[in-house]
């Protein structure tokens, strides 16, 4: 009896692991992300955005006339799921994987899929390690790392304010004081320019003067503030008051209408960075139409960078004109694709150039975006 | 000496806001030995009001000074009327309970009207006009003080000098001072006790109303939330200064404004908060009942 019970265990596997082998002339797209738990939200858009490519590609008739077929793993999110999931879509034979979504579950299953050499594409992990480190060649992204806000911001301040002197403020929070850290680091690096003053405010605190006349003492051509809208308005407003010719320079979390609302006349000229402006790529509205028509409501969190990214994966293989991995890798490298989040391609350590941040600037009540 | 003098000058400004408000903590707890928590929320209806007060004036084309004197009547109206009804709600039917009932009463009253606030008002941060015009004359120095830092300097100044005279001179002032000494004894002598507690009350509103428009319009916005930290700063410096006394809470406001300003501006404002925090602390080892405190028999 027990040998007999033992045999069907043994079929029912056998069965299991029957089907992968079966459908074996296509091309594999893992899709991996939360898509039960709390965290689902961040991960569904990216996956229905990977449904409706795939669906659009195989009725074009596929890549490199083989039809897509898709592999979807749930990781919740959680590292340790996440390495589970990455052995069993290895284990299936993806050739490429769209995921993860979130920057630990990333990390986690990275080391997996470079032993297995498998090009994995994220449309959200933001950890600036994932590319800047090296260790994870076969790593790509469509969405601006953590730092990039802060690359382009000090970028920015050397090249078109001229900046010499920097003063960066935080509001002492995970947002605020992480922003501000990466500008002090990349102004740093940079021997054009020289960091001045590095510190916190309270937020909430009765005014600010103290550190404006702080930031006047050592002065600063730009004024770099980390934080969020309400804090940034009592600076300008206080720096106005002091008649000061500072430029204020700062993060998206003042680019809030409110800030203008509130700072009015003291918002004029103030710099911010924040997310560019893709009203204007014509892939992107035809992708949300998509999207709409299929599932009848908004596209959510990540749906831009999970299409962009599909559309991505699928066009580096046709170019390479196989799955191998370097020819996957380079093609990548080298190809520009059009996509939702503009015409991207990506550079060496796996970062889409062109996606992310700009520039803007408050001029008559509006931001203006900086060309 | 221009970098000390302009810390010196913010720190000024800063610590006598702090003072207005602390006043307010200071008097009512020399009479009724309750912290009133809900104080620093008294202050934001007091800049709500005026802010609501200016938007309405400037629809009617009404122009700076007069703006900022009647929203500032209106608001100060308005918050006395708070703190009046405040008391008799809150605190005069547990005025026989034990020592923590009108505690835990007053933190209810301070997170039911921020509440309050929030919703019927807004969550969001509103722009506050600029009441203080830019005075032609400080333009020369209007890097190290600006014309609204005069005027807050002017007002509070001016508003001290009036509770002085009023505490010390006049019969309701008397009336404070006995029913502060001794309760039950100026019962006896004929003080009705309720109505001192009330004008208290309706005074350190006033004090906290004065100081709410007066930041609101030096730092250009309002929200439901401003009360808690300016209520905690203004609560050390009453401490600071020595809880129940009227001149400590002045002197507790401007200590602690001027140290935030120093440390801020000579070492960092990371710090500020520690280093003013630290001071309470080192004082209050030195003198346990504050600069001002007097150590009289513990009440507590």
């Amino acid at each position: 009896m027990k040998r007999f019970s033992t045999l069907l265990t043994v079929l029912v596997a056998v069965l299991g692991l029957a089907s992968p082998s079966l459908a074996a002339d296509t091309i594999k797209l893992g899709v991996a992300g939360p898509h039960s738990g709390d965290l689902a939200p961040y991960g569904i858009p990216a996956m229905k955005a990977a449904q409706l490519v795939v669906k659009k590609v195989n009725a074009a008739g596929g890549v490199l006339g083989k039809q897509v077929e898709l592999l979807i793993q749930d990781d919740q999110c959680k590292p340790e799921i996440a390495t589970n999931t990455a052995t069993k879509l290895v284990t299936q034979g993806v050739n490429v994987v769209l995921g993860h979504i979130c920057s630990g579950a990333t990390k986690a299953a990275m080391g997996i899929y470079k032993d297995a050499k498998i090009p994995v594409m994220s449309p959200s992990a933001t950890n600036p390690g994932l590319t800047q480190s090296g260790d994870y060649p076969n790593f790509f992204r469509t969405i601006a790392s953590d730092d990039m806000q802060a690359k382009i911001a000090v970028d920015f301040a050397i090249e078109k304010l001229g900046a010499k002197k920097i003063a960066v403020i935080h509001d002492k929070g995970d947002y605020g004081k992480g922003f501000a850290e990466f500008a002090k680091k990349f102004a740093d690096e940079s021997d054009k320019v020289e960091v001045v003053l590095f510190e916190g405010v309270t937020p909430g605190a009765m005014d600010y003067s103290s550190i404006i006349q702080k930031v006047r003492r050592e002065k600063a051509d730009v004024l770099i503030f980390g934080g969020y809208h309400p804090e940034a308005s009592k600076l300008v407003s206080q720096m106005k008051r002091k008649r000061m010719k500072t430029a204020f320079l700062s993060d998206d979390g003042v680019k809030d209408p409110t800030f203008i609302k509130v700072a009015g006349a003291a918002a004029e000229g103030a710099y911010m960075t924040g997310p560019r402006d893709l009203s204007s790529i014509p892939l992107n509205a035809a992708a949300t139409a998509e999207f709409k028509a299929a599932y009848g409501e908004d596209p959510g969190a990540f749906f831009q960078e999970g299409y962009s990214a599909a559309l991505a994966l699928l066009n580096a293989i046709e170019k390479a004109g196989s799955t191998d991995y370097a020819a996957v890798t380079k093609a990548l490298q080298s190809q520009y694709v059009d996509t939702p989040v503009g015409q991207i391609k990506f550079d060496n350590k796996g970062d889409a150039e062109g996606v992310g941040f700009s520039v803007y600037q408050v001029k008559d009540g509006k931001f203006i975006e900086q060309k | 000496m221009e970098y000390f003098i302009e810390l010196f000058l913010s720190g000024l400004t800063r610590g006598s806001i702090y003072a207005l408000i602390a006043l307010g903590y200071t008097m009512v707890y020399g009479i009724i030995q309750l912290i009133n928590f809900a104080h620093g929320e008294i202050y934001m209806i007091g800049a709500f009001v005026a802010y609501i007060v200016c938007g309405v004036m400037t629809i009617y084309g009404f122009h700076g000074v007069s703006v900022l004197i009647i929203a500032g009547m209106l608001a100060i109206i308005y918050s006395c009327a708070y703190g009046y009804t405040l008391e008799k709600v809150a605190y005069r039917p547990l005025r026989g309970a034990p020592r923590l009932s009108p505690l835990i009463s007053a933190i209810g009253m301070s997170i039911f009207l921020q509440n309050y606030v929030l919703l019927a008002q807004t969550s969001d941060f509103l722009p506050f006009p600029a009441l203080i015009p830019d005075f032609e004359f400080m333009e020369p120095v209007a890097h190290i003080i600006g014309s609204a830092e005069l005027v807050i300097l002017i007002t509070t100044l001016v508003t001290m000098i009036l509770l002085t005279l009023l505490i010390k001179y006049t019969k309701i002032g008397k009336a404070m001072r006995a029913t502060q000494q001794d309760m039950s004894m100026a019962r006896l002598v004929g003080i009705n006790v309720d109505q001192v507690i009330s004008v208290t009350f309706i005074i350190g509103s006033a004090l906290a109303a004065i100081g709410g428009v007066l930041v609101a319009s030096y730092i250009g916005q309002v929200n439901f939330y401003i009360g808690f930290l300016a209520g905690v700063k203004a609560f050390t410096a009453a401490v600071l200064g020595g809880i129940g006394s009227v001149p400590g809470a002045v002197i507790g406001g401007l200590v602690l404004g001027l140290t935030e300003s120093f440390a801020a501006g000579y070492i960092s404002s990371d710090y500020e908060d520690v280093f003013a925090f630290g001071l309470l602390v080192l004082i209050l080892i030195l003198r346990p009942s504050g600069i001002m405190g007097r150590t009289t028999k513990q009440k507590v």
